[in-house]
């Protein structure tokens, strides 16, 4: 199998990765050793760690990063962008649709029971409308891409997709190791990103808000696999970061015990989830979050991003349908392609997955992380079999899609400099406006021919690059 | 600023602190053993000093009979122990790190930077690590922490909370190393003169590392009378007990004042009138009260200070 190589065409560098050519090429064996040691002792020196769960070891354990950048052209990323906002605008126009009237579902072109058995559909927050009828105000989209023109979407993150700190601290890290790099090179800045993330949250205050908002960051706290980024992103947007416990409703807002008393919040970007937002109106037994706190969101008292609910518009059983959603909503044609599934709930799709499953990749409706999946190509005929009848056992948890020829980009390994597959996670901002800085998280799997980019899976992450004109 | 902030502020500053306070322990302990005419003593030294950090049970329970070896791992490495430097230099940097937008960058780094050293010298052999080396390197590492924080942090009400946490501590430690050797500063009859008395004295400045700066203060001999007020009641003493504690009023005095009426101000009220208390003392009026019931009485009202700041600050109001 041949894949796309994002930076060499045969022997020809892509123009885009001109100069980065000269400085791999001269670039000494000792010298970027040292470079990779440096890189690494700022990582944990800032405390840029990321736990991973259930895996015990070492709470401190660091994701790796690869000094090669992953660059882009200006019109290979105007196309994207043009792609990921339209999706953005159809997955808000989505989810406004099913928790109204559902036109989507009346027009017969998804399936009801899709939307409405799905667990994350929130029967509480039907008919409740948020600011500006975003539900989702923080969308990241999983990009690959298989050739010069085709990318495709693997996934989409409505709730509260992490990584966008390793897009900032990637591009901090760079530059100050290798100023000259950016002298060279036109590279769009993504520093911007905390202040149109601030801006976004401020412009979804809700109606009974007076004054300039207060927002809030909210964490699980500081065991989470990802509090260093909740703690980063409070730092750059300067608002507090709150755990449950430091907010309390009164009568009809929401406060914070502070040292002055209580102080009214009017925006919270919550990074925890659904379930554990409110035990008097989700699980009982959440500590995490803030009793009451779903009555004032629903009177208009607080705005909650993303919003409780939007998680069912990322669902892998929904996401099959997104390219319909962008024709019924906006009438437009779906720049971004997904790529093509089988859901093993259908009869044919079943029957030809289970014929095919080696060549296959299989993933649980619900996972997340690179877990409870199958890449038939990487697996021996035990592993398959072994899933095989995971599928078999309940075939509605379970979607299929061809394995993909990701696109590889070179990177430093043991032996010097080779190739590995990557992917692509851009941050959509949707408030008053749709706003998308020129970057994202580009993930590497760091092993030979693996395809899992997953951090938990041994994934590594570089800083992407969009050239300005 | 929010109450959980607050409250991991003040007590990064404690557990700061109390790293300190065991390093220098350590220091102390281990000098003791070098001298001679202590191959019989020097366990009840050790005990001594474990009191003060009110750990000795915990000790006797897990390591038995007093050696240096188990004493250095007690004192420094040892996680069970809540007042190890390990177990304090780890609490405070959780804490900086669930408060991380409240520090400096440098703060953070510096108190990132030594919980990272540390880490390092638990993996190294304990056979390649001498005691000096555990010392310096709390005792730098803290330095470089509270360096960090007067140069780059802001003079708010995070600055008052960090401060207010060092400041208890550190009076709350004077006081209670004090009151472990209290009966060595009595004048006893049969050891006057022995070179005893002052040898004990001396281990006492050492511990709060005072000896040099109480040959600059009062020069001449050290008498008992001289140590317990370089250590209780003198205003240049950087560890002694009216320092410690007039610095903890002066941060509840700048709470108060920023805070104005949008909170109460037991805390503060407390802290004077216990400061107000000391400066009414002499050192001939402490030993005719008793030393240790002075020093009892020091120890419950910095407890009483630290619960009223909680109740002032440090549990919201809802």
């Amino acid at each position: 199998m041949t894949y796309y190589n994002e930076m060499y065409e045969g022997k020809r560098v892509r123009d885009p990765y001109a100069r980065l050519s000269d400085w791999v090429d001269t670039m000494p064996d000792d010298f970027r050793q040292m470079k990779q040691a440096e890189a690494e002792a700022l990582f944990r020196r800032i405390g840029i760690t990321f736990a991973v769960y259930g895996e015990g070891g070492d709470p401190d354990r660091l994701i790796p990063f690869d000094m090669m950048p992953r660059v882009f052209e200006q019109n290979e990323w105007r196309k994207l962008e043009r792609g990921i906002k339209q999706r953005a605008r159809a997955l808000n126009a989505f989810l406004r649709d099913v928790y109204g009237r559902g036109e989507i579902i009346r027009a017969g072109r998804i399936p009801a029971k899709l939307v409405y058995q799905n667990d994350a559909y929130e029967k509480a927050v039907v008919g409740v409308i948020p600011p500006r009828g975003v539900y989702s105000h923080i969308i990241g989209i999983d990009l690959v891409r298989t050739a010069k023109d085709e990318f495709f979407v693997l996934e989409d993150n409505c709730r509260t997709p992490s990584g966008v700190s390793y897009m900032l601290e990637n591009r901090e890290i760079m530059m100050r190791m290798f100023p000259q790099l950016f002298r060279g090179n036109r590279i769009e800045p993504v520093d911007q990103y905390p202040d149109l993330l601030r801006r976004t949250l401020e412009s979804v205050a809700p109606q009974k808000c007076e004054g300039r908002p207060t927002c809030v960051i909210l964490t699980p706290g500081h065991f989470n696999s990802a509090y260093y980024e909740h703690s980063f992103l409070a730092n750059l947007m300067g608002v507090e970061l709150v755990e449950g416990a430091d907010l309390f409703v009164d009568g009809e807002f929401v406060y914070a015990r502070t040292t002055q008393g209580p102080k009214r919040i009017d925006v919270i970007y919550r990074r925890i989830d659904d379930p554990f937002l409110d035990p008097l109106c989700f699980r009982p037994d959440s500590l995490l979050g803030v009793p009451g706190l779903m009555d004032v969101y629903r009177s208009g008292g607080v705005s909650i991003c993303s919003a409780p609910g939007a998680g069912v518009a990322d669902d892998k059983a929904i996401y099959t349908f997104v390219p319909e959603m962008v024709r019924f909503y906006l009438g437009e044609e779906p720049i971004l392609n997904n790529v093509q599934t089988w859901t093993l709930w259908k009869d044919d799709d079943y029957r030809y997955v289970m014929e095919n499953l080696p060549d296959l990749v299989v993933k649980e409706v619900h996972g997340s992380g690179g877990y409870g999946m199958l890449v038939g190509p990487k697996s021996t005929s035990d592993e398959i079999e072994a899933f095989r009848a995971k599928i078999a056992a309940d075939p509605s948890n379970y979607i299929a899609q061809p394995t993909l020829s990701l696109s590889t980009c070179p990177t430093f390994v043991e032996e010097g400099i080779a190739p590995r597959h990557v992917d692509l996670r851009p941050y959509c901002l949707c408030g008053d406006r749709i706003e998308l800085v020129p970057g994202g998280l580009t993930r590497v799997a760091l092993r030979e021919g693996s395809l899992v980019v997953n951090s938990s899976q041994g994934g590594g992450v570089k800083d992407t690059w969009v050239l300005s004109e | 600023m929010l109450c959980r902030t607050a409250s991991n502020l003040f007590w990064m500053g404690r557990h700061l602190e109390r790293a300190e306070t065991a390093a220098r322990l350590l220091d102390v302990g281990q000098r003791i053993t070098l001298l001679p005419n202590t191959e019989a003593g020097y366990q009840n030294e050790w005990n001594s000093l474990l009191q003060a950090s009110g750990t000795s049970a915990l000790f006797a329970d897990k390591y038995g009979e007093i050696t240096q070896e188990k004493i250095e791992e007690f004192i420094f490495f040892d996680r069970d122990n809540p007042s190890s430097v390990v177990s304090c230099i780890e609490k405070a940097r959780e804490a900086g790190r669930i408060v991380r937008t409240a520090l400096t960058s440098q703060v953070w780094d510096a108190l990132n930077v030594s919980y990272q050293e540390l880490r390092k010298i638990e993996k190294t052999p304990r056979s390649r690590i001498d005691t000096a080396n555990l010392t310096d390197f709390t005792t730098g590492h803290t330095s470089t922490v509270r360096g960090a924080i007067n140069a780059t942090q802001l003079r708010n009400d995070g600055w008052h909370f960090m401060n207010l946490g060092y400041g208890l501590e550190r009076a709350d430690a004077t006081a209670r190393l004090l009151d472990v050797k209290y009966f060595v500063l009595l004048p006893r009859i049969e050891f006057v003169g022995s070179g005893l008395d002052t040898y004990q004295w001396q281990v006492i400045l050492r511990a709060l590392s005072a000896h040099r700066a109480y040959h600059w203060a009062y020069g001449g001999d050290i008498t008992a009378g001289r140590v317990a007020d370089f250590l209780i009641l003198n205003g240049e003493s950087p560890r002694s007990l009216i320092t410690s504690l007039y610095e903890g009023v002066w941060h509840l005095e700048g709470l108060a004042k920023r805070y104005g009426d949008k909170a109460p101000t037991t805390a503060r009220d407390k802290s004077r009138e216990v400061l107000e208390a000391l400066q009414a003392r002499d050192i001939d009026a402490i030993f005719d009260e008793g030393l240790h019931e002075f020093l009892s009485w020091f120890i419950a009202e910095i407890g009483v200070i630290s619960m009223r700041v909680h109740e002032d600050y440090l549990l919201g109001g809802s």
